[in-house]
């Protein structure tokens, strides 16, 4: 039961193969039976049992459509009524949010049942799990391996069949990389098509949250719940949301891809790069073209995040001070001794060091040299993009310039850390949609083929990821002892 | 105070004046004022994690309508910012305001000083959100938060150095106060702290053209205030150069209580408030034909009015100003002088003598007076036909203030009506004459002021409603 689709699940459900208690009580076990990877924060087992109660009767009625029943669960990111929402962080180790995030909202709506909340990087500052104040997930394919970050317990939940599918963030990598290094399909959208209302902030101009699933089927059908304008957010586009199943039939012949030179440069590992040649081979079997492109500003987009991102993160963050919500230090002595010994105390090491960093560059007398200067990049680095996907429909290359690394490898150098998001952090600056699709695999690790668009065409993405699905078998692949 | 030289004074205002909007300028949370603590907070307001702002297109459209008002640029596309800084009652950490593109540019108000008129230069007025409320009481060596306030929208108002006297600050916040309420963007109320205002001052050495270090006197919330606290502070500043000592820059705060500022902080412990475009907001466009539908929805502005009621109605100075003083006062006039048909003149006195005396001292205004102007309109008719002496109608006017009742109904009930029948005058005349012989006497050999006297005993007899000019002609022909 556990190893179906999201469309193989909802026919059983109509055809009472199972009930919807039964398929959201064998995830329930099976979260137990995992818990050693430590992806769920949260599991609130009777509350899913109660709504997939719900659901079983709407499909009994006739009233339901595909998510329905379909149980799932969130980065605890996203803020659920009554549920804790700590985003990682010993900051809201006590918050349990009072409202609903849009995206939270939409999918209790299309009748899906909510297992619980998912284990991230503190704020989704991370590349590797590692930051998060519950501890690191463990990566079900090579247990002493990182899942990625920042919705680590997202891409793992997923791949290790804890749940059907489920939602994740991305300000820098943080859908992508995870599952990428976890085998599953992530899709970043277009920013402004799915409401960040609800959201918990990182940086407010880069985040934005998107499915995480077992093919590009599945995440389409996630999407589609997703996406939409959201008149609580300024940022989201009144745009329509097209029928992205429907599109998953298109062929995809005459395709043109470009290969950014910039992707398969030094510092990517060979066997990752030899797998994406594979997989662009794959594709042009398929009878899609490939052109060599080069965007000469891509390199400039790691200093750029980390000046813009860290900046507003900086701002964003401000809010935890120990007054109205979130951790509060005991028996302050005063007003600075309440803010700062609840913050320190409150946050952990990565997100100290990007408040630092985002502080700095804000600073009288570095906004123009930091603040201003990363936004020229950022121009630029969009530029370089629109001029190549005029020539090119898609953009493919690795998510990630290695396979996952391991728990302890890297924490101990952000610089290094960092550079694990060098192929994704770009497509944030420009805001455009990009996926990770399973591709093969380096030492019994999987590799994550990233394939990039132009401005809203998720539905031309999820069409070409489906067409590589509908011929290999990569994203069907399961850890062992995991089946 | 006596000075060793001649000074020069320097001044420019911050005026914050709160928009009349429903809700916040970010959230929907209403914005009226004196609930309960924080009944008036939403999500958004208390800055919970993951919310949103979303801009209320009221406050952009007031804020237009103001620079409209003043002839100001209107920024075809402005930014909000963040200010960031760390306070309890300032819920995300960060104030959103705007920072280097404000809705209002550079714009002009005409101020009345000394018979003259000046104009002072506006900056810029720019939308931001207001913060909370710390409460110091009654928490048992803590503070409490009040968020009610907290996203109330304001429109901050920067003149330029302009203004050379406390004087004219006043003479600026008080045509300023004038015409937001004229246009309807705020209720000035500054008891409830609707419109507050910040001082920047310097002195210099008369003539001198370099400006000296300023000082930013904070909130002053009155118009006696502002006057008071620039005063104050003009003379502290001179005392201190005169003294051999230097301004240093600062901003104090004023204590109405002792009449003195205080510093609050120098210019090294200003914040660092790292403004940056708020990336949760888009940038406001404003389009030609939106400044065009705002345009053609402005309102008769004050100096406009004033000018058109000296010429329309013949007012005096003195009339106009007050007339025109707000809208409410001048709508009640104009809806007077049609609905009574009489001289423009009796209905401005009127409404500036005995209605605006019973309002003061009824502490109400002219929105709340208990007096339409349905009800004055027939006192000035009978005025008018002569029905009553004016005198009688002072007596009318505080019955009808009391009773609600119209002047018809109080002059019948009364029995007030004017007597203007010769021959009941006639006889009165003739008894006073004959009684008073020794008076008569003097009048004729010349001793005019008697005449007063007469025309006192008539009067009385007919308890003051004799036509007063039949009295005064009849009793001439029979004193000859």
């Amino acid at each position: 039961m556990h190893n179906k689709s999201i469309i193989e699940l909802a026919k059983g459900l109509r055809s009472k193969a199972f009930s919807s208690v039964e398929l959201t009580q064998s995830f329930l076990n099976r979260i137990k039976k995992h818990e050693h990877l430590n992806c769920f924060i949260t599991v609130i087992a009777d509350a899913a049992l109660e709504s997939a109660k719900q659901a079983d009767a709407g499909i009994s009625s006739g009233a339901a459509n595909l998510l329905t029943g379909i149980p799932l669960a969130h980065k605890d990111i996203f803020c659920t009524q009554g549920v804790l929402t700590s985003c990682g962080s010993k900051m809201l180790a006590n918050f349990n949010a009072p409202y609903n995030a849009t995206v939270v909202e939409q999918l209790n709506h299309a009748g899906a049942v909510t297992l619980g909340k998912l284990n991230m990087d503190e704020f989704a500052m991370g590349s590797s799990n590692e930051t998060s104040y519950y501890g690191c997930v463990k990566n079900p394919w090579h247990t002493s391996s990182v899942p990625g970050g920042s919705s680590g317990g997202s891409a793992v939940a997923v791949a290790a069949r804890l749940t059907a599918c489920a939602t994740g963030t991305d300000t820098g990598g943080s859908i992508r990389q995870p599952a990428a290094f976890c085998g599953i399909t992530g899709l970043k959208p277009t920013y402004g098509r799915v409401s960040r209302y609800g959201m918990i902030a990182y940086a407010s101009s880069l985040d934005q949250g998107g499915p995480m699933a077992r093919s590009a089927e599945d995440a389409a059908v996630l999407l589609q719940a997703m996406a939409g304008f959201d008149s609580k957010d300024s940022t989201s586009v009144d745009r329509p949301v097209p029928d992205y199943l429907s599109g998953l039939s298109g062929a995809i012949k005459g395709l043109k891809i470009g290969l950014p030179k910039e992707f398969f440069g030094d510092g990517l590992n060979n066997e990752v790069a030899s797998v994406i040649d594979r997989a662009v081979e794959e594709f042009k079997k398929l009878g899609a073209v490939v052109k060599d492109v080069s965007m000469p500003n891509l390199e400039l987009a790691i200093p750029a995040y980390y000046v813009i991102a860290p900046a507003e993160c900086s701002s964003n963050l401000s809010r935890f001070d120990g007054v109205r919500f979130g951790h509060r230090c005991e028996n302050p002595r005063d007003l600075t001794d309440l803010f700062t010994r609840s913050r320190g105390e409150g946050f952990g090491k990565e997100v100290k060091r990007r408040i630092l960093m985002g502080t700095y560059a804000l600073s009288a007398g570095y906004f123009d040299a930091y603040y201003i200067k990363a936004q020229q990049i950022r121009r630029l680095i969009s530029e370089d993009f629109n001029n190549v996907l005029k020539e090119v429909d898609c953009l493919m290359g690795p998510v990630a310039p290695t396979t996952a690394f391991g728990i302890g490898e890297k924490i101990g150098n952000p610089i290094e850390m960092y550079l694990s998001d060098i192929y994704t952090i770009a497509i944030n600056l420009a805001g455009l949609p990009a996926m990770s699709v399973p591709a093969g695999f380096s030492d019994g690790k999987p590799v994550g083929l990233q394939i990039i668009g132009n401005y809203f065409t998720e539905d031309k993405l999820l069409n070409i990821a489906h067409q590589y699905q509908s011929v290999t078998d990569w994203h069907q692949r399961i850890p062992n002892g995991f089946e | 105070m006596e000075h060793s030289q001649q000074w020069d004074y320097v001044i420019g205002l911050e005026i914050h004046a709160q928009l009349a909007t429903q809700s916040k300028i970010f959230s929907g949370a209403a914005t009226a004022y004196g609930a309960e603590p924080n009944t008036q907070a939403c999500a958004v307001d208390l800055g919970l994690p993951g919310v949103l702002p979303v801009l209320n297109e009221q406050a952009v459209t007031m804020a237009v309508k103001f620079g409209m008002a003043i002839e100001a640029e209107i920024a075809p596309y402005s930014v909000f910012a963040r200010k960031n800084y760390f306070y309890p009652d300032l819920p995300k950490g960060y104030q959103i305001s705007q920072y280097e593109l404000p809705v209002v540019g550079k714009g002009h108000l005409e101020i009345e000083v000394d018979g003259g008129t000046k104009r002072i230069g506006i900056t810029r007025a720019h939308l931001e959100e207001d913060a909370g409320k710390s409460l110091h009481e009654s928490f048992h060596g803590m503070s409490g938060i009040d968020l009610n306030r907290a996203g109330t929208p304001l429109l901050e108002i920067v003149s330029e150095p302009d203004l050379r006297s406390a004087k004219e600050a006043v003479a600026y916040m008080r045509k300023l106060h004038e015409l937001v309420r004229y246009l309807g963007v705020c209720d000035g109320n500054m008891q409830e702290g609707s419109f507050r205002c910040d001082a920047n001052v310097s002195v210099r050495p008369g003539g001198q053209k370099e400006f000296g270090t300023r000082v930013e006197i904070k909130n002053i919330n009155s118009f006696k205030f502002v006057e008071k606290a620039i005063n104050h502070e003009i003379e502290r500043q001179i005392e201190l150069i005169e003294n051999g000592g230097k301004v240093v820059q600062e901003t104090r705060l004023y204590d109405a209580n002792k009449d003195e500022t205080r510093s609050m902080r120098s210019k090294e412990e200003a914040n660092d408030y790292r403004y940056f475009p708020d990336p949760d907001l888009l940038p406001v466009h404003i389009s030609e034909e939106f400044k065009e539908q705002i345009k053609a929805q402005l309102p008769e502005l004050p100096d406009a009015k004033k000018s058109r009621f000296k010429a329309q109605y013949g007012l005096d100075d003195e009339n106009a100003y007050i007339l025109t003083s707000s809208r409410d006062l001048a709508d009640y006039f104009e809806a007077l002088v049609r609905a009574s048909s009489c001289e423009s003149k009796l209905c401005a006195n009127w409404m500036t003598g005995d209605l605006m005396a019973a309002l003061n001292k009824a502490d109400l205004d002219i929105s709340t007076s208990p007096m339409q102007y349905e009800r004055l309109a027939g006192l000035l008719i009978r005025i008018d036909d002569q029905t009553i002496s004016g005198k009688i109608a002072k007596q009318v006017f505080e019955l009808m203030w009391q009773s609600g009742a119209t002047a018809d109904a109080v002059i019948a009930g009364k029995g007030l009506k004017q007597i203007t029948d010769t021959g009941a005058i006639e006889a009165i005349i003739d008894k006073i004459i004959a009684a008073n012989q020794d008076q008569v006497e003097q009048y004729r050999n010349g001793k005019d002021k008697v005449f007063g006297f007469f025309v006192g005993q008539v009067m009385k007899e007919m308890q003051g409603k004799a036509n007063p000019a039949e009295v005064n002609k009849m009793l001439k022909e029979k004193l000859q």
